[in-house]
C-alpha cells in the first residue's frame, strides 16, 4: 500500500447514493514466487451486504487478510476507509481504523468469559488490576443489541458454537467497526442458527455497516447480499447486482465453466425387496446424546443422516465406529454381527468413518499424502517384520491421486500445502484403501470448493454402484437429498423419520426440515 | 507455515510447491549440519590439536553415550513426549551392570542386567503414561528422583568397582581402530532410522505424534505405540548405563549420568525435532549431538574456563535453535 496519492474515491459501480465505506484497488499479493492475488478491486459501501465468492483457493481468505493487516499487500495497491487510506500495519491498526474480521475458525479463548473475550487485549484495568465489573457492563449492550441469550460472565466453554459466534460478533462490534467481514460464518450452524445470524447481519446493515460475507453457499448468498463478487485464480471476475443475481451465471464466474450437472444425483429406486441388508445398527445408545438409534442401509444405497448441528449425528457415528464408548447397540454387517469397541475393530470389520474435522480428527498435516493415504493399510502390506513396503505405498498412491484426481505434483508433498478439496480426496482415499464394505462419511463436502465437491458426489455414488453400503452425514439439506437414495432424520439423539426417493417424487428438503425440526412429530414414521 | 489457512495456493504453483517441500525437508535433515560445520572449521583454526585424528576419535567418543541417550530421546519427542529419566536410568543400570558383573563366571551378563535394568524402568514409564495417561513430563519426573534414589540404594550409595570388567572393551576397546562406543552409537542411530522410516511401527511414531486423535480414529493403538517409545528410551539409557560403566569400570550412583537428559534433549532440539511432536529425524539428532560434543571438547581445548562453557554451550543452544527456527518460519511461507 502506497498511501501517498490522495485522489478522491472512484465512482461507484452504481448510482446509488451509499457512502463507499471500503475502496480497495489494485491488490496483489505474492507469496514467494506464486502470484495469489493480481489488481484486484472491491468496494464495498455503508449498509450493504457484499458477498464474496469463488472456490478455496480463488483469493477471497487472502484478500481479507490484506484488509484486516494480517497480510501486506505488494506495493502499488490502494485500501481506503471512507475515503481515508490505510496506513495498515497489523490487525491492530486495522482494528483501530474500523475493520473487523471474524474468521471461519472462531478464535476464542474457551475457558475466559465472554467479556473477557471481548476485550481481549484491551482489557480494562483499575488500579494496574483488571477491572471485570467494567468490562461486564461495557459488554452487556453490545450482547442485548445481538438478543443473546447469556451474559457476558458466562464461560465461552460452555456456550454453544452458534453462541460463540455471537460473542465473536459483540467483539466485532465493540471496536465499532465500518466494515465487519464474516468468512464462512454458517459453517458450524444449524439452519436454524444461521437464519437468527441473518436477522442479526440484517440489523448491521441496517446501522450502516458494510459486511462482506464470504460464503460457498448459494443460498444463504441469495437470502443476504446486496451485491456479490466473485473471485477465480486470484483475480476479480466481476460483481453481480442483487437483481442479476442466479446460480448458473455465478457458478459460471466461480468455476469459469458451465456446472449444469451439479447437485444431482440420479435416483435408482431399490428393486422390490431384492436388494440385501448390507449394514444394519440396532439400538445404538449412548449415555447422554443418542438414545437408541436403530437403521439399516442396502446393497449399493446411500444413507443420509439428516438432522440439525446437535441432534447426535455424529456422536452416532462415533458410537458405530467404535470411537467413543456405547452403552449399548449391535451392528451387523451382511447379517453377521460385528463388535466393535474401538477403531481398529471397525476397520477390521469393514467400516470406515471419514470425520468431520478433517484438519483436527483427520489428517496428518505434516505427513506426505502417499503416507496419509496408506496409514491404514501399511500394516498389511508390510514385508516380514513390520518393514514399510514402499513399493506398495507408491502404488497405492499413484492410483488413488489418479482415480480421485487429486490435483498434487507428487505423491510426497504434505498435506497440509493442498487445498482443502484435495484434502478431503486425499481422506477419502485413505477409507478406500481398505476397501471397506461401510462408508461412514461425515460432513464429506465441509469447506471444500465447488469443482471438489461434485466430485465427492461423483465418487460416493461410485462407492454405492460398486456395492458398498453408503451413509452421508451432512447439514446441507440440498447436498444430503442430492446424494442420497434414503434420508433418515434425527433430532435429539433420536432417529424421528425416514424420507425415500420414489421414481418421479424426489425427497423434498421442506419433508426432511420438517421432521428435523419438532414441527414434524406428525410426520414421525 | 505452509498453512494459509482456507486459502492453500497449492493448485496452481505446483514447481513451487515442491521446491519449497525441498527446502523445507533439506533444512528439517541438514538443518543444523552448516552449524556443525562451521564449529568444526573455527576450533580447528583456533587449535591445530582440534582437527587431530586423536583428538577427532576422543570427540566422537564423548559423543557416543550421548547420542545413544538422544535417539530414545528422539522417539520419546516425536510423540510430543518428553523423558527427563535417561540419566537417572542410566545411572541404575551402570549400578545393575557392574554388580552382576562381579558374579565370577556370569559377568558378560552384566550386559543384559544393564539392559534389563533400562527396559523395566522405561517400560514403567510407559506404562504409566500409556495407561493411567499421566503427562510425560511428570511421569519421568517422578521418576528421574526415584530411579536416582534405587541407584543409589542398589550400590548402597558407595561407588562400585570391577577392575575384572569382562565388558570393559565396550568401553576402552576398538574394531579396526574406531572405538566400540563408536560403533554402538552409530548402529542405534542406523537402528532408529530403520525403525523410524522404514517400519510401520516408525510411521505409526510419527502418526501419533503428529495427531494423536487421528491416530486412534485411523485404528492406531496410541497407547501401545508411547509404551513403545518410552520403553526404548528406557532400553537406551540402559545401553548407555552399560556403556558408561565399561568406560570406567565402576559407576556411583550419585554422581553417574546426573543432568545426561538435557544433553539429550538438547541434541533433539538442535537437530530439528519439533516439540509438538510428528516432525524430526534421527540424523538431526546425530548432528545435535556431534554439536554438543565438539562444542564442550573445543572449549576445553580452547582452555575457556569450566564455568564460561556452561555459559557458551547454553547461548549456542538458543541461539542456533533461534536461527533455524527464523530460516524455517521465511521458507515455510509458501
Amino acid at each position: 500500500m502506497e498511501p501517498n496519492e490522495t485522489v478522491a474515491s472512484a465512482p461507484a459501480l452504481d448510482a446509488k447514493p451509499k457512502s463507499t465505506a471500503l475502496e480497495m484497488r489494485g491488490i496483489s499479493k505474492t507469496f514467494g514466487s506464486v502470484r495469489a492475488l493480481t489488481n484486484v478491486s472491491l468496494t464495498a459501501y455503508a449498509g450493504e451486504i457484499h458477498a464474496l465468492m469463488g472456490e478455496n483457493g480463488a483469493g477471497k481468505s487472502t484478500l481479507m487478510k490484506i484488509l484486516s493487516g494480517a497480510y501486506h499487500a505488494d506495493p502499488g495497491g490502494e485500501i481506503r476507509i471512507d475515503g481515508k487510506p490505510l496506513q495498515i500495519g497489523s490487525p491492530q491498526a486495522g482494528r483501530r481504523s474500523g475493520i473487523a474480521v471474524i474468521y471461519q475458525e472462531l478464535a476464542l479463548a474457551p475457558n475466559l468469559t465472554v467479556a473477557e473475550n471481548m476485550f481481549l487485549g484491551e482489557e480494562m484495568r483499575r488500579g494496574g488490576m483488571i477491572d471485570r465489573a467494567a468490562m461486564n457492563a461495557a459488554a452487556r449492550p453490545f450482547l442485548e443489541r445481538l438478543s443473546a441469550p447469556f451474559s457476558p460472565s458466562a464461560k465461552v466453554i460452555s456456550l454453544s458454537i452458534a453462541e460463540r459466534q455471537l460473542v465473536e460478533i459483540a467483539r466485532a462490534l465493540a471496536g465499532h467497526p465500518h466494515i465487519l467481514v464474516m468468512d464462512e460464518p454458517t459453517t458450524c450452524l444449524s439452519a436454524r442458527e444461521a437464519d437468527k445470524l441473518f436477522a442479526i447481519i440484517r440489523q448491521l446493515r441496517s446501522e450502516g455497516i458494510a459486511i462482506i460475507y464470504i460464503s460457498h453457499r448459494m443460498g444463504e448468498v441469495y437470502e443476504l447480499s446486496d451485491r456479490v463478487s466473485v473471485l477465480r485464480d486470484g483475480g476479480m471476475v466481476g460483481t453481480l447486482m442483487r437483481a442479476e443475481l442466479n446460480a448458473p451465471t455465478l457458478v459460471r464466474m466461480m468455476v469459469g465453466r458451465d456446472e449444469s450437472s451439479f447437485y444431482k444425483k440420479e435416483h435408482r429406486p431399490p428393486e422390490e425387496g431384492h436388494r440385501k441388508t448390507v449394514f444394519e445398527v440396532r439400538d445404538m445408545a449412548d449415555v447422554s446424546r443418542v438414545h437408541g438409534c436403530s437403521f439399516v442401509v442396502r446393497e449399493g444405497e446411500v444413507l443420509g443422516i439428516a438432522g440439525l448441528v446437535g441432534s447426535g449425528r455424529t456422536e452416532l457415528a462415533r458410537l458405530i465406529y467404535g470411537a467413543d464408548p456405547k452403552t449399548r447397540g449391535q451392528v451387523f454387517i451382511e447379517g453377521q454381527e460385528k463388535h466393535i469397541s474401538n477403531p481398529r475393530d471397525a476397520i477390521d470389520a469393514g467400516i470406515v468413518y471419514l470425520t468431520e474435522d478433517r484438519k483436527v480428527l483427520g489428517l496428518f498435516l505434516d505427513m506426505s499424502i502417499s503416507g496419509n493415504l496408506n496409514i491404514n493399510v501399511i500394516g498389511e502390506d508390510s514385508l516380514t517384520g513390520g518393514v514399510l513396503n514402499l513399493a506398495a505405498a507408491r502404488r497405492r498412491a499413484a492410483a488413488a491421486i489418479q482415480k480421485l484426481g487429486v490435483r498434487a505434483p507428487n505423491a510426497e508433498i504434505n498435506v497440509g500445502s493442498l487445498s482443502g478439496g484435495n484434502q478431503q480426496k486425499v481422506l477419502l482415499s485413505r477409507l478406500l484403501e481398505s476397501k471397506p464394505k461401510v462408508l461412514i462419511l461425515d460432513e464429506p463436502t465441509r469447506g471444500v470448493d465447488v469443482g471438489a465437491k461434485s466430485e465427492i458426489y461423483r465418487i460416493i455414488d461410485d462407492l454405492a454402484r460398486g456395492g458398498a453400503a453408503v451413509v452421508v452425514i451432512s447439514s446441507e439439506l440440498p447436498e444430503v437429498i442430492g446424494v442420497s437414495d434414503r434420508v433418515v432424520v434425527m433430532r435429539d439423539g433420536h432417529l424421528v423419520g425416514e424420507v425415500e426417493a420414489h421414481a418421479g417424487a424426489p425427497i423434498t428438503q421442506e419433508a426432511v426440515m420438517a421432521l428435523a425440526t419438532d414441527l414434524a412429530a406428525a410426520h414421525a414414521a | 507455515m505452509s498453512e494459509v489457512a482456507g486459502d492453500p495456493i497449492a493448485g496452481k504453483s505446483r514447481e513451487t510447491v515442491t521446491h519449497a517441500q525441498r527446502m523445507r525437508a533439506m533444512f528439517q535433515y541438514a538443518g543444523m549440519l552448516p552449524v556443525l560445520i562451521l564449529l568444526c572449521i573455527g576450533f580447528a583454526i583456533e587449535n591445530g590439536r582440534f582437527a587431530s585424528l586423536t583428538n577427532i576419535s576422543i570427540v566422537l567418543q564423548q559423543a557416543a553415550i550421548n547420542t545413544v541417550l538422544a535417539a530414545g530421546m528422539t522417539f520419546v519427542i516425536l510423540t510430543a513426549g518428553i523423558d527427563l529419566s535417561v540419566g537417572s536410568i542410566l545411572a541404575a543400570s551402570a549400578m545393575g551392570a557392574l554388580l552382576v558383573s562381579k558374579i565370577h563366571g556370569l559377568g558378560m551378563l552384566g550386559i543384559v542386567a544393564g539392559l534389563a535394568v533400562g527396559l523395566g524402568f522405561g517400560l514403567i514409564n510407559g506404562l504409566l503414561i500409556a495407561l493411567v495417561r499421566l503427562p510425560p513430563f511428570i511421569v519421568t519426573l517422578g521418576s528421574l528422583t526415584a530411579v536416582r534414589g534405587m541407584a543409589r540404594l542398589m550400590g548402597s550409595d558407595t561407588t562400585i568397582f570391577n577392575a575384572n570388567l569382562p565388558f570393559a572393551f565396550i568401553g576402552n576397546g576398538t574394531l579396526f581402530g574406531v572405538s566400540w562406543l563408536v560403533i554402538i552409537a552409530l548402529i542405534v542411530v542406523v537402528l532408529s532410522w530403520f525403525i523410524l522410516r522404514r517400519t510401520v511401527l516408525g510411521t505409526r511414531i510419527y502418526a501419533v505424534g503428529g495427531n494423536p486423535d487421528a491416530a486412534r480414529l485411523t485404528g492406531i493403538k496410541v497407547g501401545v505405540i508411547l509404551i513403545f517409545v518410552y520403553a526404548t528410551s528406557g532400553f537406551l539409557a540402559g545401553l548407555g548405563g552399560v556403556m558408561s560403566a565399561a568406560r570406567l569400570y565402576a559407576a556411583n550412583g550419585l554422581q553417574l549420568g546426573q543432568s545426561y537428559e538435557l544433553d539429550a534433549i538438547a541434541a533433539v532440539i538442535l537437530g530439528g525435532t519439533s516439540f509438538t511432536g510428528g516432525i524430526g529425524s534421527i540424523w538431526g539428532t546425530l548432528i545435535g549431538a556431534l554439536i554438543i560434543a565438539i562444542l564442550t571438547n573445543g572449549l576445553v581445548l580452547s582452555g575457556v574456563s569450566d564455568i564460561w562453557q556452561f555459559i557458551v554451550k547454553g547461548l549456542v543452544i538458543i541461539g542456533a535453535v533461534t536461527l533455524d527456527r527464523y530460516r524455517l518460519d521465511h521458507n515455510g511461507r509458501t
